[in-house]
């Protein structure tokens, strides 16, 4: 085999890629943001929208799907690229603003600035999104693709230097790839921070001539999208980060394990796979080369445990999914008893990025000791909710306040929830710690995979901890004591409190079985269930005290320790809302025209609440659930 | 919950397909349950029975794959399904109180389907659109912001569906299955 055949083969995929790009840059395009966040919030109703007002103005502007940019709190999103103009991304669209759009933009050739977000390129007519806050603070790397190519045609991300790290490695030896991979200090992202060099290395070293790939998309925080999101909006990036991993390490073939619940996803990488596979640059001989290396999905079947690398491999066996206890690691004994490599979605994306610029290049962002950037799913009660990347090292009170352009309605910050269900909540006094695996794992909790919650003023820390406590309770594979009777019994505590109940010693006792179950449990997700229950109790302690102490929620969530009440000064004699939207019809009206609730049959369902227009705002929480003595009925 | 008519033959004549398309490996187990999942919209116990007998695994096996997992659900869903997301976001806006609405409402705990087979109601983690909390997914489409009063709204809009549509919506439950939702539809195929 000659040296250069794959640099000439991908040469000439590159050109073939850039002519048809370059052709479709030439004429306008209204790109729409179309991953789970954007169909959610109404985007594929919008791009028919667009096609439609385009063909009825018969103008030559093609619509196609891009995936998340990250600006969710803005969703649906448009960017619309018209040569002469730079490219400009709008939010908030709606039928009426595409007309818009649409006749004054395209047709005419006003940009409508006062409806953009901000403009994709500088120029010097209208900020950029690094203008603000959150582009000084943001530093796109494996993100820097998504939302800006259609994912559906592997040609936009050859036109993007995509598949050039896979040529360039291809001309040298695999061990060229690892070397790099390793000198990079490439951590894991998918929330320990294992060196992915050295877990390669590993695998290499078992000796085995029959090895497997696969990619951990399993995304079990409850509260995150980040790996959904990549997958659905650049694909490509990660399968080729995998097919680097798999000529490292000698592997033949590999499998994405994704959730059946991100249909999306599965959809996209399914046809990256395909267009991969024509183009040779998946299958049989690589580029002509002789390194063979194929994908496969597994769609996982929505179990958290089987996120852990162990209970992962079980599952795609057709076991359910129960983790075992290490060693021997997956690296010499995987799935089908073979060596195998499991990295995170976001580890992966990495790796082709590092081949093309170097391990140096790679080392000059973020940290020392946790080099490369970090990507969040910030959401929660901050403005700017959505997908974020920033450079290792940034500190949450940035990334809260600048990058998330922080609380929204003025609400009082509270706390971060990160790390999800294995995670802890951090308070302010903790926001100056930088966002590393280390220096969180020091503060109580862990980097995760990404999943970061703000919360405010109106959240009860006991709840929090209470619903993650639920969540892996539910999702205990029940293999060992510990986990499985330890977090049951702490759930029963915590549901105890969230109704009042408890002493002094229930604190106690809660924070042993949490020591408890952290040092006895088998498995990571008995070892760290315990964290966001230990985090609460390190910083939130006065509102575990206010509820068993004054049985009283000072959010006023625990809905047994609140009640709705009407306040008579407040209550308009004139309208009757609150009666219509009660569904236990618990609300009446008294002889004096004033309304009131009927305790006994309130189902606190907060409906009155929020129906009682904002000029009375008459109906309040009361916590504890004691009504006032009633002034008016006495004075009458 | 009792098969209807006809539901017997269709159940043993999707579990022969999907099984004829597929190794009958160990290994093929979850895929296997997902096409059949895909097709009936649930995993009746006739189905589970049939795939131990053509995979020559224990039934016990199979029905500790079908609960263990989350995907899996034993209950046809109904016409019109309800999934409620109860993801960190959601939760903490109260999505829990529009769950609880939502059981008041169809008179049935959330995994459950009514007995005519109407409503099914359901709890998820993260639909993906946080911004939106608290949301909710009916018949596919998502819908943010539910407000416990916007639960009754939503309920009446499902009525009044069900009166134009009619009667013959019951006698066929098991068919109009398919959500767009479900992957394996659209690309289990294709493996
Ligand atoms: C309960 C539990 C759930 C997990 N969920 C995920 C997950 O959803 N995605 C993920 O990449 N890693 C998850 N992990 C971590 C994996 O076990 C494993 O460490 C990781 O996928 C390795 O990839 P990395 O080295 O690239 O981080 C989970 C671990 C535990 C204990
Ligand atoms: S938590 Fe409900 S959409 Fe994310």
């Amino acid at each position: 085999m000659s040296e250069s055949d794959s640099q000439a083969i991908y040469e000439k995929l590159y050109e073939e890629a850039k002519k048809k790009i370059d052709a479709k840059e030439n004429k306008a395009q209204v790109l729409v943001g179309t991953a789970t966040c954007g169909v959610s919030a109404g985007a594929l109703k919008i791009k028919e929208d667009f096609e439609r007002e385009i063909k009825e103005k018969d103008l030559d502007v093609d619509v196609v799907e891009v995936g998340c940019i990250g600006h969710c709190y803005a969703e649906p999103l448009a960017v619309i690229a018209k040569p002469g103009h730079p490219a400009v991304c709008y939010g908030y669209l709606d039928d009426g603003l595409v007309h818009r759009l649409v006749e004054d933009f395209l047709a005419g050739d006003d940009p409508s600035y006062e409806y953009a977000l901000a403009a994709l390129e500088r120029n010097d007519v209208f900020p950029t999104f690094e203008d603000f806050p959150r582009g000084q603070y943001e530093h796109k790397l494996i993100l820097e693709n998504c939302g800006f190519i259609d994912v559906r045609d592997i040609n936009n991300y050859i036109a993007r230097d995509g598949y050039k790290a896979l040529s360039k490695a291809l001309e040298k030896e695999p061990s060229a790839v690892l070397e790099e991979v390793k000198a990079a200090n490439l951590r894991g992202r998918g929330g320990a921070g294992f060196p992915a060099g050295i877990k390669w290395e590993a695998c290499i070293k078992s000796g085995q001539d029959e090895k497997y790939v696969i990619c951990n998309a399993d995304e079990g925080d409850p509260g995150a999208f980040m790996d959904r999101s990549i997958l659905e909006s650049d694909p490509h990036l990660v399968i080729e980060g995998m097919i680097l991993c798999a000529y490292a390490i000698g592997a033949q073939k590999g499998y994405l394990y994704i959730r059946a619940e991100y249909p999306r996803a599965v959809g996209h990488v399914q046809e990256a796979l395909d267009q991969a596979r024509a183009k040779g640059l998946l299958g049989e001989s690589i580029m002509d080369t002789e390194f063979s290396f194929d994908l496969e999905i597994f769609q996982g079947s929505g179990a958290f445990v089987c996120g852990e690398a162990t209970a992962l491999v079980n599952s795609m066996e057709g076991n359910m999914g129960m983790p075992e206890s290490r060693p021997p690691r997956l690296a010499s004994q995987g799935f089908r008893g073979k060596p195998t490599v499991l990295n995170n979605v976001k580890t992966f994306a990495y790796v082709p990025y590092i081949i093309n610029r170097g391990a140096d290049w790679f080392k000059e962002i973020g940290t020392k000791d946790n080099p490369g950037t970090a990507v969040f799913s910030l959401v929660g009660k901050v403005n700017n909710t959505g997908l974020v990347e920033v450079p290792m090292g940034t500190t949450l009170r940035e990334l809260v306040f600048d990058v998330g352009d922080g609380l929204r309605d003025n609400k009082e910050f509270k706390a971060v929830q990160i790390g999800g269900p294995s995670g802890g909540c951090l308070p302010e006094s903790a926001l100056d710690v930088p966002i590393d695996f280390d220096s969180l794992h020091e503060a109580g909790a862990i980097m995760g995979s990404g999943g970061l919650v703000v919360l405010d003023e109106n959240d009860c820390m006991v709840s929090v901890s209470r619903y993650f406590l639920e969540f892996t309770q539910h999702e205990s594979c029940g293999k060992c004591t510990f986990c499985r009777l330890g977090t049951k019994h702490m759930l029963d505590i915590l549901n105890g409190i969230t109704r009042g109940k408890g002493d002094a010693e229930t604190l106690e006792l809660l924070k042993e079985l949490a020591e408890d179950v952290r040092d006895g449990s088998l498995c990571n997700l008995g070892k760290t269930a315990p964290n966001p229950v230990l985090t609460t109790l390190e910083y939130f302690m006065d509102e575990y005290k206010a509820h068993i102490e004054e049985g009283r929620c000072p959010a006023g969530v625990c809905r047994e320790l609140i009640l709705y009440y009407i306040e008579p000064p407040k209550c308009s004699k004139l309208c009757n809302v609150c009666v219509g939207s009660c569904p236990t019809e618990a609300i009446f009206t008294r002889d004096d025209g004033l309304k009131e609730i009927d305790q006994e049959k309130c189902v606190k369902c907060d409906n009155c609440l929020k129906a009682c227009p904002p000029e009375y705002n008459a109906i309040v929480k009361l916590s504890p659930p004691v009504l006032p003595p009633e002034k008016e009925k006495t004075a009458k | 919950m009792q098969l209807m008519e006809g539901e017997k033959e269709q159940i043993i004549s999707c579990v022969d397909e999907v099984l004829s398309n597929s190794t009958k490996e160990k290994e093929d187990l979850i895929p296997i349950l997902q096409k059949v999942q895909a097709r009936l919209g649930y995993l009746p116990a006739l189905a589970m029975e049939k795939i131990a007998e053509g995979t020559d695994v224990p039934t016990v096996d199979v029905y500790g794959l079908a609960t263990f997992y989350n995907q899996f659900r034993l209950n046809p869903p109904g016409d019109h399904e309800v999934k409620v997301c109860l993801g960190t976001a959601c939760y903490m806006v109260g999505g829990d109180i529009t769950l609880e609405s939502f059981e008041r409402r169809m008179e049935i705990n959330e995994g459950e389907t009514t007995s005519d087979r109407r409503y099914s109601l359901e709890r998820v983690a993260c639909v993906g659109c946080c911004t939106m909390a608290p949301v909710v997914v009916v018949d596919d489409e998502v819908e943010g912001k539910v407000t416990p009063t916007r639960v009754d709204g939503i309920m009446l809009e499902l009525e009044g569906k069900n009166g134009k549509s009619g009667d013959n919506n019951s006698s066929n439950a098991g068919q109009n299955t398919g959500s767009k939702d479900d992957p394996t539809k659209e690309v289990g195929e294709q493996k």
